[in-house]
């Protein structure tokens, strides 16, 4: 069961009118190391780690719908006042052709999100190091969409979800410790 | 000067088509020097908790956006 | 009703918004440190502090949560404007 909060986890103030920023936000909703990937991601895995751990993954998984909804105001706010036009000429032609501007599960190239970009091994290892790599690739991109804009408030909102990123994985490597802790705690037949 | 940035350059090739740029540079945040956050770390006040994006200073990670090219470091 | 966004609206909802930042802070880091007390009790001590936050909100500007987590005036004050990503 989930209940929704009618708020956002941190303000996000757009203070530029740049529709171009609109496109390449779309990296963190709809990519392969976005939020929504993210969130199914470990939303997915939790089911089958073991139970001392899947209280974080719920818990990482539900704040990443947050951050989900946090790239979404973003990507609302700059695209709900753009004419076709504008939108042409910031690159989201096509997009305005298939969705006018509704929002789309597709990365800032426009390629669909697919399943594919995310893994569930069962193996609570190999899954938890996904999920590091995860956040840090995660971080990365953050990095290079602060770099892609000048509103100081955009990269405001974009500085919080990158330090989530490194909150994140630090939390997950601390769950590959207590998966390999334990060691007098053999398999007994 | 943010003391998580790492910098290395790069080989450069006689033949490379485009002005270099010198010094290439990385981030690495502090949660690669923790294997396990220790208990009661100092923490930030709430306030500037949220603008940090987290309640511990140790685990802060400044990122400021890299300057063009050209631009003083 | 419209509720009207001034700057009394911006500011309640940031205090609300530092407290539940720090709760979640808090959920995460206890989920690996289940056995740390004082994270424990600074932990239950926000949360008191978040309800009584949260009430006050909710009685201005309408309920956070549904499904029975908040009350409403009349009429039927959740599926009024604005949403999060309006405002």
């Amino acid at each position: 069961m989930w209940v929704y909060e009618k708020k956002l986890q941190y303000p996000v103030k757009v203070s530029k009118c740049d529709v171009r920023m609109a496109k390449y936000l779309a990296e963190q909703y709809g990519g392969a190391d976005g939020e929504l990937a993210a969130a199914l991601r470990y939303l997915n895995q939790r089911y089958t780690i073991p139970d001392k751990v899947i209280g974080l993954l719920t818990d990482i998984g539900t704040e990443e719908f947050a951050h989900l909804e946090m790239i979404a105001t973003m990507i609302y706010k700059l695209t709900k006042d753009a004419s076709p036009q504008e939108l042409e000429a910031a690159g989201l032609g096509p997009h305005y052709v298939s969705h006018d501007s509704a929002l789309f599960y597709n990365n800032a190239a426009g390629v669909p999100w697919t399943a594919a970009y995310i893994q569930a091994k069962g193996d609570p290892l190999a899954d938890l190091y996904e999920d590091i790599a995860a956040e840090e690739k995660a971080r990365a991109t953050y990095q290079w969409l602060i770099d892609m804009t000048d509103d100081v408030d955009l990269q405001d909102s974009l500085k919080f979800l990158r330090e989530r990123e490194i909150v994140h994985a630090m939390r997950f490597k601390e769950a590959v410790e207590i998966i390999k802790a334990d060691r007098e705690q053999q398999k007994i037949y | 000067m943010n003391n998580q940035i790492r910098s290395w350059q790069p080989f450069r090739s006689p033949l490379d088509p485009c002005p270099p740029i010198l010094v290439k540079t990385y981030v690495v945040p502090p949660n690669q020097y923790m294997v396990f956050q220790p208990m009661n770390l100092p923490q930030f006040p709430l306030a500037e908790a949220l603008r940090a994006g987290t309640l511990w200073p140790a685990l802060y990670s400044p990122y400021e956006p890299r300057s063009r090219k050209g631009e003083p470091q | 009703m419209t509720t009207t966004l001034d700057e009394q609206y911006y500011s309640s909802l940031l205090e609300l918004q530092q407290l539940d930042f720090a709760l979640v802070e808090l959920t995460l880091f206890l989920d690996t440190h289940p056995n740390d007390m004082q994270a424990l009790q600074q932990f239950n001590q926000l949360a008191q502090q978040r309800q009584q936050c949260a009430h006050a909100f909710e009685l201005r500007y309408g309920p956070l949560l549904q499904f029975g987590h908040s009350y409403s005036k009349f009429p039927w004050q959740w599926s009024q404007s604005p949403w999060p990503w309006q405002v």
